[in-house]
């Protein structure tokens, strides 16, 4: 396939949202969008499916929970039951109220970092990672739509424009 | 301009004059990429040469041993155990900013929780200095983790409330780091793509992760905000209730109290704001950022030091009327009742109530609230005043217990003195770093409610008031970052041409014919030239030229008759000058000169 992109750039927020509205109702294909901030109804308009990471989340934060309880449980009554100030150890029922704190710290523990994990992994972030944005300006003002196109340019680069794009480039790969 | 940015326009600006997204990269950059100033090394100089001293004391400390401390047999915690909660209730406004703020989706936030994070994660680092210092032995202090030990695996004790502090306060100290971090990412990518310093690029590469702004990393960072503020929220309440308890679920009197953790988390928040306020209104001048952090975020924080300042009253009244109305004579010496503020310790308890019941009322008053001098001084007093009230629930109620022939006073030593000096000493070398090298204002979040909240786009609404409104929010407040409302809210009928419009399209589709044959500009390869060395070319075309994409002289030498029509056509100024003075030709000498 003649992997042809266009970037079509722009300076305003609703005129790139309408532009990508624009393109796809046009039946082109958006490779990719990259924005200096989040602009709302931007993943829908260009179709992204939305994200899973708060299920993720909720399943983190499960494990942290799990991990909490087995982990008092084991070291309090298990493994070495004491009697601390007339508080036995015994059973993890009548013991459970003093470990609430630390299994809601836990869940919490696990829920956030797990989740920041799976969201740098997923989108390709740590140290020393190459940033991937086309142009230096779309971390400062610029707006970069990113579009894939087969065979003539120039119906599509008067589209661009025509939705208010301020440079149209093309790039050959 | 598109209306869906809808905000009433009875609300004030939070960000003042005439901005453009270019202009907050730029003033949230400057103070990274510009020079550190004189006063910054003055007040940095003072804050190390207090650091260094502190750290002296910590080390005279622990090879000494914790007799060099006032504490006596009666009084066992005193400065370590105030300072440690003094600190960690500073440490509680951050995440109340970004966090509660967030989930209420309160737009003034923006300006103000970067720093307020940093502050948050500064003030945990002092607050965890104490205890594993007055732990004796700080080198075994991994003992309190849950990890088979020597002694045949005697566990830790999971019923004790310290125990529950280190799980709280290293939980809280490390998703604030990971909260503020990911936040950062967009702002260190765009100081990463400003910088021209080579070592600065790369360091800045190095701490943005890479970060490129796409649509699905945006998605993403919006929804890891709003689930990690919803996780934060409880952990901020749960961290000084846990605190608190280190008091509550003792039996001495004064502590042994059940309004405790709703009262220490709002004393908490009350001393945070407190601290924020302070730090930001010397920030805002010395950084310039007088525009973001406006008089009407100060009104707005001052407004929450007055809330959790009631709460606080509050709980001051209960725990005074408690302890008379018991009648207990031990409870007439705890650090609220009539025995402590005729006692020996009446100047502590008078601070306590001056500075954190009286003076803070003064900001019912508009005019007050609104004063920057009088919230400075506001802030410093309650956070003097809140020192005191750790002071007086630990040192008073310590000081007379139930054996008269044990009532003793505390004073501390220079020691004492030198570590709490230290730790504010290596508090502000901290901060002043971080106002040195982060990018202080979440610019990129800033950049969102610009059309909402920005002065600009509010003037513009106001002027422009008969124009037909095609996107209309349910909730005007819906269009916050993480809301991610979509629906038929936003999908407006921007088909809808007028003649304007089409002006506009046949102006750009000669601009990208122009643009066509000269080439485009790549800034991430080239570097722009100064067109203003052509002979015709002044400061205006110049920014004529680089509005139409023409940066380098390579691309004005590809310009021909034709070209110079196009551009004569777009501009409509001074026809003909770019032919007489041949441009073209010129920006081949002075291209080829390079």
């Amino acid at each position: 396939m003649a992997a042809k992109t266009i970037h079509a750039i722009y300076t305003d927020d609703d005129v790139l949202l309408e532009a990508v509205k624009r393109t796809r109702a046009a039946k082109y294909h958006i490779k990719e969008v990259f924005t200096p901030f989040p602009v709302h109804g931007l993943d829908a308009a260009i179709g992204l499916a939305p994200t899973r990471i708060a299920i993720a989340a909720f399943i983190y934060g499960c494990i942290g929970l799990v991990v909490a309880i087995w982990m008092m449980n084991y070291m309090m009554i298990v493994d070495w039951p004491q009697n601390i100030g007339g508080k036995p150890s015994f059973s993890f029922t009548q013991n459970m109220p003093a470990f609430i704190p630390i299994m809601f710290e836990l869940t919490v523990f696990f829920s956030g970092h797990l989740m920041v994990v799976t969201f740098y992994l997923r989108s390709r972030l740590w140290p020393y990672k190459k940033a991937e944005n086309p142009d230096l300006r779309t971390t400062d003002d610029h707006f970069l739509m990113e579009v894939e196109f087969d065979g003539d340019e120039r119906e599509l680069r008067e589209l661009l424009l025509d939705t208010g794009a301020v440079e149209v480039n093309i790039n050959q790969k | 301009m598109s209306l869906h940015h809808y905000e009433a326009p009875i609300r004030e600006p939070l960000v003042i004059g005439e901005k453009s997204y270019h202009d907050i990269s730029v003033d949230v950059g400057a103070p990274i990429l510009g020079k550190a100033n004189r006063s910054w090394w003055i007040v940095f100089t003072i804050a190390l040469v207090a650091f260094l001293w502190g750290l002296g004391c910590i080390i005279y400390t622990i090879s000494t041993g914790i007799g060099v401390w006032g504490l006596n047999k009666t009084i066992g915690w005193a400065w370590d155990i105030t300072n440690f909660v003094w600190w960690v209730g500073i440490g509680h406004a951050g995440t109340l900013i970004s966090a509660i703020l967030l989930l209420f989706r309160q737009k003034w936030r923006m300006a103000i929780n970067r720093s307020a994070e940093a502050m948050t994660i500064f003030a945990v680092i002092q607050a965890g200095i104490f205890p594993v210092i007055h732990m004796g032995r700080p080198w075994v202090g991994y003992w309190v983790l849950p990890i088979p030990n020597q002694f045949g695996s005697l566990w830790i004790n999971f019923n004790s409330p310290l125990l529950w502090d280190v799980f709280a306060i290293s939980t809280y100290l490390t998703i604030s780091l990971v909260f503020w971090w990911t936040g950062l990412l967009p702002d260190l990518a765009m100081i990463r793509d400003r910088s021209t310093k080579p070592f600065q690029k790369k360091i800045y590469s190095l701490i943005s992760f890479g970060w490129s702004g796409r649509a699905k990393d945006w998605q993403r960072f919006e929804e890891v905000s709003l689930v990690l503020a919803g996780l934060a929220t409880p952990l901020v309440l749960s961290v000084h209730t846990i605190v608190s308890f280190d008091f509550a679920t003792s039996v001495v009197p004064g502590w042994h109290s059940t309004i405790f953790p709703p009262y220490f988390v709002a004393g908490a928040i009350f001393s945070g704001f407190a601290m924020v306020q302070t730090l930001l209104i010397i920030m805002r001048k010395v950084s310039h950022l007088e525009e973001y952090i406006t008089v009407l975020h100060i009104e707005y924080m001052n407004k929450v030091i007055l809330l959790t300042g009631g709460i606080v009253m509050v709980a001051y009244l209960t725990e005074y009327f408690i302890g008379w109305y018991s009648g207990l004579p031990y409870e007439n010496y705890t650090y609220l009742s009539f025995g402590a503020a005729t006692g020996p310790y009446w100047w502590a308890f008078w601070a306590l109530i001056t500075c954190n019941l009286i003076i803070p009322q003064t900001l019912w008053i508009k005019k007050f609230r609104r004063n920057i001098v009088w919230t400075f001084i506001v802030a410093l007093i309650i956070n003097i005043g809140m020192w005191f009230e750790r002071f007086d629930i630990i040192v008073v109620d310590l000081s007379k217990d139930r054996l008269t022939s044990s009532w003793t006073l505390f004073s501390p030593t220079f020691v004492d003195i030198g570590i709490f000096i230290g730790t504010v000493g290596f508090f502000f070398v901290l901060f002043l770093l971080y106002a040195r090298t982060f990018p202080a204002i979440a610019q990129a979040e800033v950049k969102t409610i610009m059309k909402s909240s920005g002065q600009r786009y509010k003037k513009l609404r106001l002027d422009h008031e008969n124009e037909p409104i095609e996107h209309v929010d349910m909730d005007p407040s819906s269009v916050e970052p993480s809301a991610n409302i979509q629906g038929e809210y936003f999908t407006g009928k921007a088909d809808q041409k007028t003649d304007s419009d089409s002006a506009q399209a046949l102006s750009h589709k000669k601009i990208g014919d122009l643009i066509g044959t000269v080439g485009a500009f790549d800034p991430s390869e080239q570097t722009a030239d100064n067109l203003k060395k052509i002979s015709g070319v002044g400061p205006v075309m110049e920014r004529k030229l680089n509005q139409l994409g023409i940066y380098t002289f390579g691309q004005v030498s590809r310009m021909t008759d034709r070209e110079y029509d196009l551009l004569d056509s777009i501009i409509g100024e001074f026809p003909g000058r770019a032919k007489r003075d041949d441009w073209a030709g010129q920006a081949r000498v002075l291209g080829g000169k390079k």
